[in-house]
């Protein structure tokens, strides 16, 4: 695996990322302050097992603050974007031209996605993620439909979840522009396998959905990556995300 | 820790620092408070609430916010209380009628959340409102005649017409809720189930060919509408609920050139909010004095 530290965490320094410049530099390392040098330490501490080589593949640290929650979803939109990719480098068999327009449309989509927090979490960026896709057949309409289903609500649930833990408001509209977006998915995916189970809330209710009062699904940061582990060789510490 | 200097720093990058807080001296007095009775270990919380109040309520505060929602919510609860009970309207013993049911009971469920949730915080629910589906604005005369519950493709329109703002209604008030975390989740929780509401109106409007919908997707392409009715009136406030969903540069990150993707797709993977002023020149012709 490709293992490329936080630099930003080896040097202790900000970027020049463009979240930065979206709110004000200053106002940008009150808020990350704490999270660059925490994850210095992190990032000096795991240098010495780099090169090892044994089986324990060391954890990449998501960081504190805005900018732990920010690497947290772009685990998980790496996580999407790798899933629909191989979808759609070979598609399962019988697949109907719309099928295919739609997985594509949504691989494009979470590739924005993943792309978006790398660039815009410059060198605060967490390394690019190896996922487990062995639990999946991938020539099976049932099996890449039912992932696909169980990432969208998982990010949807993942994305409600985190709002409440980010400090800028800046971040919480970005957050909000793309998890309706995922629910967009989760939606039309639901469709495919059963049309009018778009928002069957008592399904969701495992993932924190409140099917009496109309609301969806949400989780914390662990109880997502409990799930989300299963798909990632690559472990993650989120010990240090805020709670 | 020197609380003078923070304060300075902060002045320094926004001079209005305390315009969004009640003023310096207040701002000041809650600090020499917290020194007084708190460890210097909890200050750097309390400097982050303050900081939440500052930068994340620009506007109005959380009960107005959700009395907002809840004008939303009656909106669409009415609209398909209406509608699943129109005789003739939704195709009988298609999965239509299944689907607008489910969305109708949870319409209902966020006005009764709503109420609830306003009333626990102390506040005041609004009453439920009257109602104008013709887009009359109370004249009961408006562009969409009696069609909205008489022309099934003109409901399923006005249906993803009024999902989209309502996902793009809330998205545009989270930030007005950060002083309130069960609050503003719960707000979260109802704005992806509006997103969902929308993407299945969309799915269904494809199916049916209604009114315009061409190739119309779960997602919102750019900023078309895919609503032609021919009605100048109507396809005017339609387009509404769409400008400023083209955009495809967020955070000065271009989406399109940073993943070599096209306008389409790029405008497609965000979703933008409205202002609380820009919904309420959507939604009120739909509302009677």
């Amino acid at each position: 695996m490709s293992m490329d530290p936080q630099s930003a965490a080896k040097t202790g320094q900000a970027s020049s990322s463009p979240l930065e410049s979206m709110m004000h530099r200053r106002k940008f390392l009150l808020f990350t302050g704490t999270a660059a040098a925490t994850a210095a330490l992190i990032g000096v501490s795991c240098k010495k097992d780099d090169d090892d080589n044994n089986n324990t593949t060391p954890a990449v640290n998501l960081g504190t603050g805005d900018v732990g929650i920010l690497n947290y979803a772009y685990a998980l939109e790496q996580l999407e974007a790798a899933f629909y990719i191989k979808v759609m480098q070979a598609p399962y068999g019988g697949i109907t031209a719309a099928e295919s327009e739609y997985l594509a449309d949504i691989r494009d989509h979470e590739i924005a996605h993943r792309d978006f927090f790398k660039a815009a979490l410059g060198s605060n960026a967490i390394q690019n993620l190896e996922v487990n896709f062995d639990s999946i057949d991938f020539t099976s309409r049932a099996s890449v439909l039912g992932t696909a289903k169980a990432f969208e609500d998982l990010g949807v649930s993942a994305y409600n979840g985190a709002g409440r833990l980010l400090q800028s408001s800046d971040f919480l509209t970005l957050a909000g522009k793309i998890v309706s977006v995922e629910a967009r998915h989760a939606a039309l995916i639901r469709d495919l396998l059963q049309n009018g189970s778009f928002a069957d809330l008592p399904s969701l209710q495992p993932l924190g959905a409140v099917p009496a009062n109309g609301l969806d699904a949400a989780r914390t940061p662990t109880q997502v990556l409990e799930i989300a582990k299963n798909y990632l060789r690559t472990p993650l510490n989120a010990s240090n995300l805020p709670s | 820790m020197n609380l003078q200097n923070i304060f300075n720093d902060i002045e320094n990058v926004d001079p209005e620092v305390y315009d969004r807080l009640d003023s310096r001296r207040n701002a000041m007095k809650r600090f020499s408070f917290i020194g007084k009775t708190l460890a210097l270990a909890a200050i750097p919380s309390a400097l982050g609430s303050m900081l939440k109040k500052a930068y994340g309520q620009s506007t109005g505060n959380i009960l107005d916010v959700l009395n907002f929602a809840l004008k939303l919510e009656y909106l669409e609860a009415e609209f398909y209380t209406r509608g699943v009970a129109a005789s003739g309207l939704i195709p009988a013993g298609t999965p239509a009628v299944g689907a607008l049911t489910t969305i109708r009971d949870h319409e209902n469920a966020h006005v009764n959340f709503l109420r609830t949730a306003i009333t626990a915080a102390g506040g005041m629910p609004i009453a439920r409102p009257n109602f104008d589906f013709t887009a009359g604005g109370g004249s009961q005369n408006g562009p969409l005649g009696n069609l909205t519950f008489t022309n099934y493709g003109v409901f399923l329109a006005v249906a993803q017409a009024f999902e989209d703002t309502g996902v793009r209604a809330y998205k545009g008030q989270a930030g007005n809720l950060m002083s309130n975390d069960d609050v503003l989740t719960a707000a979260l929780q109802i704005h992806s189930v509006e997103a969902r509401h929308a993407a299945h109106i969309r799915y269904m409007r494809r199916a049916h060919m209604s009114v315009g919908a061409g190739q119309v997707k779960p997602w919102i392409t750019r900023n078309v509408s895919h609503v032609t009715s021919g009605v100048a009136a109507v396809d005017n406030l339609v387009q509404m609920v769409y400008n400023g969903e083209e955009v495809t540069t967020q955070a000065t990150v271009n989406i399109a050139s940073n993943s070599n993707l096209n306008a389409d797709r790029a405008s497609e993977a965000f979703d933008e909010p409205l202002t609380l002023q820009q919904v309420t020149a959507i939604v009120t012709p739909f509302f009677a004095p």
